[in-house]
């Protein structure tokens, strides 16, 4: 930057200009050149940081969410989302809702919300509300916003009344976790495995191959419900969560497993591989130090494109109730709710859980591409 | 051709094995043998439970013996029509199956010939009108499909029919066929709702197909045959029709051979949310009531179907270029 200043200055020539912007190229690190370029991906920029907010949602969800996933009422049975208001008789005031004017519907005895007038309620920030245990450790009851009086559903609320939005925020919890550890398994499963196969290469490799040839034809969806049928009911939800993940993240190894392979078969017959090989280094250092790290980005953007698959699974197991199963809340498990056409076409937003899902999968779906593009920055 | 084609078939047949034996691992996996839970099912509805009738089916599915008898007994069994019993309906599971796979069938084939048809145009057009707001749109179009589980375009899909025009979109058949016998008119019927679901297994689909026909359409239309035969005077149509499209085309024919376990399972999840008379909706009470010779004989054919729908890809490949057939 402080190069193309001194060109406007004129105290630099053009030609000068070039060689030092040249001379930061060569310099550079790898990791230095894969991130300029990723820089320039505006989407997968933007992306990244959705993903990060959502993240973040994630790991502060008690403290974010205005009330206790779990509490419910009667009272608020598919309760239409509340809107937030900012002018009250065309004065500029403090944030507020109005409260719910319920009527029972004559005919199909089903209740109808309309907002009231008369009913107002300021939101605050730092309110106290439901009490929880922050990570499971601190006992807590501040809420990041919410009302001291009435009730402020911004999502509305499901069959029994339950805040969506609370729900979505703890469900974001499990369901972006799930891709994370799921992939980080089967990342550990294709490293061990592709790298055998890659770096042995032979009957092995061959043999490895089909293998993978073979996971591959199988239908996906029929098996992952029929191996999350066989985990016992009886199991708790912590263990119920990790057998998903496994047997999610046992199938999704065969993509990174096939990446690793191909990178390992390409810089087996590199240069400063034999170079390494010549100066006595152990096989394991030669792996290590030299050749990982020269296909490390390539796997960063695999597993980043591969995460998705993962959530998608959890999402469409939990949907058909085999995989996540209530009280756990997860997207899939929200989604459960929304099974039936006649109840989305009644309270539509039982449906914003998948938003949720779809707006991750494409964060992360473009996050992955800009990745893979800045893979290998000494590409043209 | 003929040396290719037979050994692609011999190819198949470990394949072929090893998704039995998975099949069979998947029947094994729930804790007891299926005749436990057959005999809890009968004693909850208060039945007797007949010791010869369960003497009669020990022995006729080898339940006494070690599993790897078990597994030829099932596979002797099959090669006869025998899938075994169904507990839940009380009936063979080869009764019940055939219908539901013809029906996956015809669903998936037509879900394939549309994602085809939809993603060959499109992404002809997206290589050749690089950075064009149609190439925009329906790249922006590709990656929602990607990105939205199955279940949730048919519920939207559904939803919109329920609300805007008062119908339900759910099924294969009008209500007047669904218990008729196979006629034209049913047939008809049936194509007549066989839209839906192929829009709504085929989008992830046809997404990817676009994209790969799209990159490799352009991968080829910079090279410097194409500057030549454009410099000769060739107009842009033959041009594009003659070249670079032929290659193009190639890697697109795999991966449509790749897209079928995809489609495959995009249709069992589609078919419970609209309730198609396919395999997916009786596959999943199976495994939900741990039916097991049901479950693992519809895991089975499924997976059976996905790989000769690879072989008649790879033969097509092979037909279309002839590098691979002397590899």
């Amino acid at each position: 930057m402080a190069d193309e200043e001194n060109v406007k200055k004129g105290k630099l020539g053009e030609e000068e200009l070039e060689s030092s912007l040249e001379e930061k190229v060569y310099l550079a690190s790898q990791w230095q050149l894969i991130w300029w370029r990723f820089r320039r991906h505006k989407l997968a920029i933007i992306s990244g940081i959705i993903l990060i907010i959502i993240y973040l949602m994630a790991i502060f969800c008690e403290f974010l969410a205005p009330y206790d996933p779990n509490k419910y009422d009667i009272k608020y049975t598919y309760a239409p989302p509340q809107t937030i208001h900012i002018f009250r008789d065309g004065k500029l005031v403090r944030p507020f809702v109005y409260g719910y004017k319920m009527e029972l519907d004559p005919v199909t005895l089903r209740r109808i919300y309309t907002s009231d007038p008369e009913q107002v309620y300021p939101i605050y920030f730092f309110v106290k509300g439901d009490p929880y245990k922050f990570w499971g450790i601190w006992e807590m009851d501040t809420h990041l916003i919410g009302v001291r009086e009435g009730t402020m559903f911004l999502l509305g609320t499901d069959r029994m009344g339950r805040d969506m939005i609370s729900r979505i925020l703890y469900g974001a919890r499990i369901s972006t976790s799930i891709g994370l550890i799921g992939v980080f398994l089967s990342f550990i499963l294709g490293l061990i495995i592709g790298g055998f196969s890659g770096y042995y290469g032979g009957v092995l490799d061959n043999f490895i191959q089909r293998a993978i040839e073979f996971i591959r034809s199988i239908p996906t969806i029929p098996l992952w419900m029929a191996l999350s049928a066989a985990l016992p009911p009886h199991w708790p939800p912590l263990r119920i969560y990790f057998g998903i993940t496994v047997i999610l993240s046992l199938i999704g190894w065969t993509g990174l497993a096939r990446v690793v392979r191909s990178r390992f078969l390409s810089l087996r017959e590199e240069d400063f591989v034999m170079a390494a090989r010549l100066c006595g280094a152990g096989e394991f250092r030669i792996i290590m130090r030299h050749m990982v790290p020269s296909f490390m980005s390539y796997i960063i953007a695999n597993i980043t494109l591969s995460i998705p698959g993962m959530i998608l699974g959890e999402t469409s197991l939990s949907f058909l109730g085999l995989g996540l199963r209530p009280p756990t809340i997860s997207w899939g498990v929200l989604l459960q709710e929304a099974q039936n056409v006649r109840t989305v076409a009644l309270s539509p937003w039982l449906l914003l859980p998948g938003i949720f899902v779809i707006i991750t999968v494409l964060c992360f779906n473009f996050l992955g591409d800009g990745l893979r593009d800045a893979a290998d920055p000494y590409a043209r | 051709m003929f040396q290719y084609v037979l050994r692609r078939i011999l190819y198949m047949i470990p394949t072929l094995i090893l998704i039995a034996v998975v099949s069979f691992i998947i029947i094994q996996l729930p804790p007891g043998d299926f005749l436990t839970s057959y005999i809890a099912q009968l004693s909850q509805t208060g039945e007797t439970v007949d010791e010869a009738t369960i003497a009669a089916l020990r022995k006729r599915y080898g339940l006494d013996q070690p599993y790897y008898v078990q597994f030829f007994m099932w596979v002797w069994g099959m090669l006869h029509g025998d899938f075994g019993q169904s507990f839940e309906w009380n009936r063979p599971v080869s009764q019940l199956i055939w219908e539901r796979l013809a029906l996956t069938i015809a669903v998936s084939t037509f879900t394939m010939v549309f994602t085809w048809i939809l993603s060959f145009p499109i992404g002809l057009y997206s290589a050749t009108h690089q950075y064009s707001g149609g190439d925009y749109f329906f790249t922006f179009l590709g990656y929602i499909g990607l990105a939205t589980p199955n279940f949730m375009i048919a519920l939207i899909l559904m939803w919109v029919a329920y609300s805007v025009f008062g119908a339900s979109v759910g099924g294969l058949f009008s209500p007047q066929y669904v218990e008729a016998a196979w006629s034209w008119g049913k047939f008809l019927d049936m194509l007549n709702h066989l839209w839906i679901p192929a829009i709504v297994i085929g989008m992830g689909g046809t997404a990817g197909l676009i994209r790969t026909l799209r990159a490799n359409l352009l991968d080829e239309l910079h090279k410097p045959y194409v500057v030549t035969a454009r410099a000769k005077g060739v107009p842009e149509r033959t041009l594009l029709w003659r070249y670079p499209l032929r290659i193009a085309i190639i890697p697109w024919i795999s991966t449509v051979g790749w897209s079928l376990p995809g489609i495959i399972s995009g249709e069992t999840i589609t078919a419970v949310v609209l309730s198609l008379p396919t395999t997916g909706p009786l596959l999943l009470r199976a495994l939900q009531s741990q039916d097991m010779y049901l479950a693992g004989s519809f895991i089975m054919l499924l997976s059976f179907l996905t790989v000769i729908g690879t072989l008649i890809s790879d033969i097509l490949l092979g037909w279309v270029d002839p590098r691979i057939r002397y590899e």
